[in-house]
């Protein structure tokens, strides 16, 4: 067992773990999070994307080990204040959603495209940065739609970055 | 918000959960003290178990127990059933081998299961299973679905010689050969349904958990009809009496058929629990999923469409060889039988048909339903066949459909079935205008011009679904009633619970079922909640799947409003005196007659309760009704899809364009709903058609078993879709509703395999039309092209 120590949706979190420990499973079984979701074994679907110091990662392809000292935000980090945030708003106002399973992984996706690519991103834009995110149920036509509202929402309350 | 319509796009209520993670999905879900299963599967596709050795795997760290196929023998614990009896051309039953929950002497698809692991860690699972030494007698593996049934090839199950389930036929084989030996013309036609993958993003998970207390077993699962499983799990897999045995479904991410199926895993984790009096737990990983959930399709097909001298249709025949699998899963034999030959009419008038299909056992994962469930593969042989048809005989592809489309209702198919109302033209027109397809020779040049190849394809889909009228189908062979049921409960202050039989996993019944609900009781959606999904709240239901959700699920919930509302005029007329006959309720309201006395829903919900205002012995007390609503017919949504696609010789990638969909699904309750269906099913189809498709080699080994290897539709392989609809309201449910959920997945195959044939000038491309294959049907045309 190893010891690690992280900040996750602000609040310290730390625990003696099997050093085979993914962030996944740290989240998800000794912080109870389980809002990250874990849909494959090749790190394909995305279900399982954080954001690890700002930045998207997916969290099935990380050891838990190698956060240590780092800021996770999941989704349930993504809210400020009892009030979501213009990504969650914009799913939910486009339909964005079906089932709900690759939704987590895929709002934090879209925040992170938005940070990197700006507020004004387009169709195309949004499409390709969504090749590490896999829906079964929407056939993305409203993902699309929703992220390039969120984009837009995003940029006029000039949030620059996701909460940390 | 408050009172919501009917056919208003309300945004869900249940997407505050999903969107900010706190969904609870199975593997969600820990029990105190549980255990985790490993479940250790066949490396062969065919193989005799001939020993099994837990001897160094039971001392592994953290183990709590090692079962295999004889400890559930010992505890008699029945196999995995299949609930649709089919016969043969010759009268005799489907030759059904056995499917136990665990191995029992041999194995027969590579991930088939032969033991499990329980331990107090997945992790410790997991390596103890690494430490079970099996050994295993190979035999040949039968892996081909043409070849299957072939003379010499190895015999999978006792029960079935030449690995033949079923050999069955409909329609009328007499007046078929009359119309072909009369026929004008004859197109002839090969192809290939392609095995897929249904692969939802929530992979499948259970929880069984025993209180030795009460002697009752719960069971979490990964379900889209919680009653059915225990049903199964009690009746037929005798595990407890259906009282001592709860199943709950709670979120569940996707389903689209495969988490119909009732499955040795959740069995297994629902036995061992009272086994080792502890809660067992098991969630699959991708590739397991890809091992052992059921797939879809895998047909392979010979068709043939007679015409007359005037171009029009006289007679269909068909010829298909199912693969069902190495066993037979919960629905197998029904989806190439009466989903399937009864659809082969399509949306036209075809006076004689005759299909045969021939259903094979291989060494491969079990094949069931799986979003379209027959209908696809019906739409995609007569889609097929039509469109080659009409190029052959140098008829514009649109207006060949018309000429036989169908246009009087009700109309008596061939092959079953009998549709109620459509307007197949109607389609057809406003598709062929919001498609421009008039633009079309400009675009093509266009494209042409850059070097391009652009092409369109015409898919005019009919489906049958709604399923089903239970009477119907049981004559049909099926195991099971296929009605609905729905409880309302009003609370006393007015605001409902509505308890229902079906089950959502991202249909978005949370919301189109209050919307009913809000809509027809003049109160506001926030005061209705919609219960679903466990068998201790909603007595009995059977689930949803076969798009039946809105057609039968909501009419079940409509009944019991009827009833609610007549209960509440009768305590209305109570409170204000009057009798019942005079009592109007419109717009949450129950007034007198011709006077402004009237008293709102809610205040009648109280008085039902309290009950000072009328004799509780003439009129119960309380405000609860239930129904069970069984339907009359199929419901018939049809529709057209056209898809317009550019194609890069230089690359063989074919990139969508433009989507058009013109679908009749009646009544809508949420267009914004039913859009999203539409968008998810023509993915799937897009998936089928260019991306997926499941490969066995020679051996029975799965080649595609990973997201690496088999190609999910991602955001930039599709466009956005234009989607539009026509209503014919369909007369068999009190709602006009005809069902939506497939549709798409069913439409959009054909019409991206017409379009990419248009594009290069082939008849045909088989599915999926990779870069791969098209780049080399596109050198072929580049070839031809520069010679002319």
């Amino acid at each position: 067992m190893i010891h690690v120590s992280m900040a996750v949706n602000g609040r310290p979190a730390s625990a003696d773990v099997d050093p085979r420990t993914l962030l996944v499973q740290f989240l998800r079984e000794n912080l109870r999070l389980t809002g990250t979701h874990v849909g494959c074994d090749t790190s394909q679907c995305g279900a399982c994307v954080v954001h690890l110091d700002g930045r998207a990662i997916k969290s099935c392809t990380v050891l838990a080990a190698s956060c240590e000292g780092a800021k996770v935000t999941t989704i349930e980090g993504l809210a400020a204040g009892g009030k979501l945030h213009p990504m969650q708003q914009a799913f939910q106002d486009n339909h964005g959603l079906q089932c709900g399973f690759c939704t987590p992984g895929m709002i934090m996706t879209a925040v992170d495209l938005v940070n990197r690519e700006g507020s004004n991103i387009d169709e195309a834009a949004i499409r390709h940065g969504l090749e590490g995110n896999i829906c079964r149920c929407t056939g993305y036509h409203n993902i699309v739609k929703a992220i390039a509202e969120g984009a837009r929402e995003m940029g006029a309350a000039a949030t620059p970055q996701a909460a940390e | 918000m408050g009172v919501t319509a009917i056919g208003a796009s309300v945004k869900r209520t249940e997407d505050i959960r999903f969107i900010t993670g706190k969904g609870r999905y199975v593997d969600d879900v820990n029990r105190p003290g549980q255990a985790y299963a490993y479940f250790l599967r066949s490396p062969h596709a065919h193989a005799t178990i001939d020993r099994i050795d837990l001897s160094t795997a039971l001392k592994a760290p953290g183990v709590v127990a090692i079962f295999s196929g004889d400890d559930i023998a010992a505890d008699k614990v029945g196999g995995l059933i299949c609930g649709w009896m089919i016969h043969s051309k010759d009268g005799s039953p489907m030759k059904a081998g056995a499917h136990p929950a665990l191995a029992q002497g041999k194995v027969r698809y590579v991930g088939d299961h032969v033991a499990v692991v329980i331990a107090d860690t997945y992790a410790q699972a997991r390596d103890a299973a690494e430490k079970i030494e099996v050994s295993y007698t190979e035999l040949p593996a039968v892996a081909d679905t043409a070849t299957a049934a072939a003379a010499g090839q190895q015999q999978i199950h006792e029960a079935a010689p030449g690995n033949t389930v079923y050999n069955w036929h409909i329609g009328d084989k007499a007046a078929t050969d009359a119309a072909f030996a009369a026929a004008k013309h004859v197109t002839k036609l090969d192809l290939i349904n392609n095995r897929l993958v249904p692969n939802p993003m929530e992979p499948r998970a259970a929880v069984g958990d025993y209180d030795s207390g009460t002697d009752t077993i719960t069971l979490y699962t990964t379900s889209q009809n919680p009653h059915v499983a225990r049903l199964v799990l009690s009746a037929f897999i005798g595990l407890a009496p259906e009282h001592k045995l709860r199943v709950i479904a709670p979120d569940v991410g996707g389903g689209f058929g495969s988490k119909i199926f009732i499955y040795a895993e959740e069995t297994i984790c629902a036995w061992a629990a009272k086994k080792i009096d502890r809660p067992v737990k098991w969630t699959s990983d991708r590739t397991e999923a890809f091992l052992a959930d059921a797939h879809g399709r895998d047909h392979v097909t010979h068709a043939e469409l007679a015409l007359d001298a005037a171009g029009k249709i006289t007679g269909l025949r068909v010829h298909t060889i199912a693969n069902l699998g190495a066993y037979l899963s919960t629905f197998a034999s029904s989806v190439p039988t009466y989903l399937y030959g009864t659809l082969l009419s399509g949306q036209y008038a075809i006076p004689s048909i005759y299909c045969e299909v021939d259903a094979v056992y291989t060494n491969t994962a079990p094949v069931d339903a799986y979003r379209g469930a027959g209908r696809p593969e019906a739409t995609f042989v007569i889609e097929r066949i039509v469109e080659i048809a009409a190029r052959e005989t140098g008829q514009d592809p649109a207006e060949f459909r018309r000429k036989n489309f169908i246009n009087a209702f009700p109309h008596q198919t061939p092959v079953i079935m009998a549709y109620d109302a459509g307007d197949y033209a109607g389609a057809l027109d406003k598709a062929l205008k919001l498609a421009d397809y008039k633009g079309l020779a400009a675009r093509k040049s266009a494209s042409a011009s850059k070097g391009k190849l652009r092409g369109l394809g015409i898919s005019a889909y009919i489906e049958a679904c709604g399923i089903a009228p239970s009477a119907a189908v049981g004559s049909l062979g099926a195991g099971v009633g296929l009605w609905e049921s729905a409880e309302v409960r009003v609370n006393p202050i007015g605001t409902v619970e509505v308890l229902t039989g079906s089950h959502s996993h991202g249909q978005g019944h949370e919301t189109t079922f209050a919307q009913l609900v809000s809509s027809r009781l003049g109160i506001p959606i926030e005061n209705v909640s919609i219960l679903h999904g466990d068998t201790d709240k909603v007595q009995m239901g059977m689930g949803t799947y076969g798009s039946r959700s809105g057609a039968v699920g909501m009419s079940a919930i409509f009944k019991a409003l009827d009833k609610i509302e007549a209960k509440a005029k009768k305590v209305a007329g109570h409170v204000l005196e009057a009798s019942e006959q005079d009592i109007e309720f419109k717009d949450g309201k129950f007034t007198v007659k011709g006077t402004d006395k009237s008293i709102d829903f809610g205040s009648v919900a109280l008085q039902a309760y309290i009950a000072h205002k009328f004799n509780g012995q003439e009129l119960e007390p309380g405000l609860k009704e239930g129904a069970f609503w069984d339907p009359t017919n199929f419901t018939f949504p049809a529709g057209v899809h056209i898809c317009e696609l550019e194609i890069d010789p230089q690359t063989g990638v074919a990139t969508i364009d433009r989507w058009t969909a013109v679908d009749d699904f009646g009544k809508l309750i949420n267009p914004m709903i039913v859009e999203g269906q539409v968008h998810g099913g023509i993915a799937q189809g897009v998936g089928q058609a260019l991306l997926e498709g499941a490969h066995y080699d020679a051996n029975g080994q799965l080649l595609t078993a990973s997201f690496m290897d088999y190609c999910m539709p991602r955001a930039d392989n599709l466009p956005s879709f234009k989607i539009e609809t026509i209503e014919t309201v369909c007369p068999s449910n009190p709602l006009g509703i005809k069902g939506c959920g497939e549709a798409g997945a069913i439409a959009s195959p054909p019409a991206v395999i017409n379009a990419l044939t248009d594009a290069l000038g082939h008849e045909d491309i088989a599915m999926p039309a990779t870069p791969q294959a098209i780049w080399r049907a596109a050198q072929k045309t580049m070839t031809t092209r520069a010679a002319e």
